[in-house]
């Protein structure tokens, strides 16, 4: 510690340590968080379901998703990204999941919310098995911290059936 | 600095640092929740802390080292190293 630089060197390498300290703390203060995320899902309507050019099945539905997804943030919360997936069986994979739509929710004051939307990505299977399908439809969630490992979770709500004919 | 400044400025260094962390933790994120806000007291508590114990105040230099009396440096003249050849070393007290 005899010289400035020898001491400047010294002082900013513990307080980079001591930033590193703190900053494992708050990720592991994410523990002390119990969660209690709730969601409703509702399929109002299939506008249109139909066979692509491609000859792949087709569905066009109008969703109601309301959420409340606020017991996910803590202070360490930097976004939650969420996606909804329509997951059924066919004969050749046991598990088609299909993403409808995804948001961003940067805050707390967001992440209680109602939407009413269409599907924002197509709802199209690899082939034409979706003819009365019952599907299930997961609400997945991924929390992305400002420190520490992201983790992810999801709830599932069965029981959505599509159509028997094309429409 | 001398030593007993140098072990102060040391010693200060550490304690401020980890004082403005457990504050900065403590207060701002744990009471407040605002990661933002102690991210901010840290660093400023990094700025004061730089400011206390980098500089060579002049309080680092009270204990200042007494070095010898240069009558008493003359008895003791420094060894003459022999300049003919690398090998050899002669010393002379």
């Amino acid at each position: 510690m005899h010289s400035f630089g020898y001491r400047a060197n010294a002082l900013l390498t513990f307080a980079v340590m001591v930033l590193a300290v703190m900053c494992a703390m708050a990720s592991l203060s994410d523990n002390l968080n119990s969660l209690s995320p709730s969601a409703q899902l509702q399929v109002l309507n299939v506008n249109w379901f139909q066979k692509s050019t491609q000859g792949n099945d087709e569905v066009s539905m109008t969703l109601n998703i309301s959420a409340n997804l606020q017991s996910l943030f803590t202070w360490n919360t930097k976004q939650v990204f969420a996606f909804l997936a329509a997951e059924y069986e066919t004969p050749k994979n046991s598990l088609n999941q299909v993403s409808l739509w995804d948001g961003i929710i940067p805050s707390k004051e967001h992440a209680k919310f109602s939407i009413h939307t269409t599907n924002k990505y197509r709802f199209t299977d690899q082939g034409c098995n979706l003819l009365g399908k019952q599907y299930n439809l997961t609400l997945h969630w991924h929390v992305m911290p400002k420190n520490g490992k992201m983790f992810a979770d999801k709830l599932v709500m069965t029981g959505f059936r599509l159509p028997e004919e094309y429409r | 600095m001398d030593w007993q400044g140098q072990k102060l400025a040391e010693q200060l260094m550490q304690i401020l640092l980890v004082g403005f962390a457990v504050v900065a933790f403590a207060a701002a994120g744990y009471a407040l929740g605002s990661f933002q806000m102690m991210l901010l007291i840290y660093a400023s508590g990094v700025v004061i802390t730089t400011l206390i114990t980098v500089p060579n105040w002049p309080f680092y230099n009270r204990h200042t080292l007494k070095w010898l009396d240069p009558r008493e440096a003359e008895k003791h003249p420094k060894p003459q190293i022999a300049s003919s050849s690398s090998k050899k070393k002669s010393n002379k007290k």
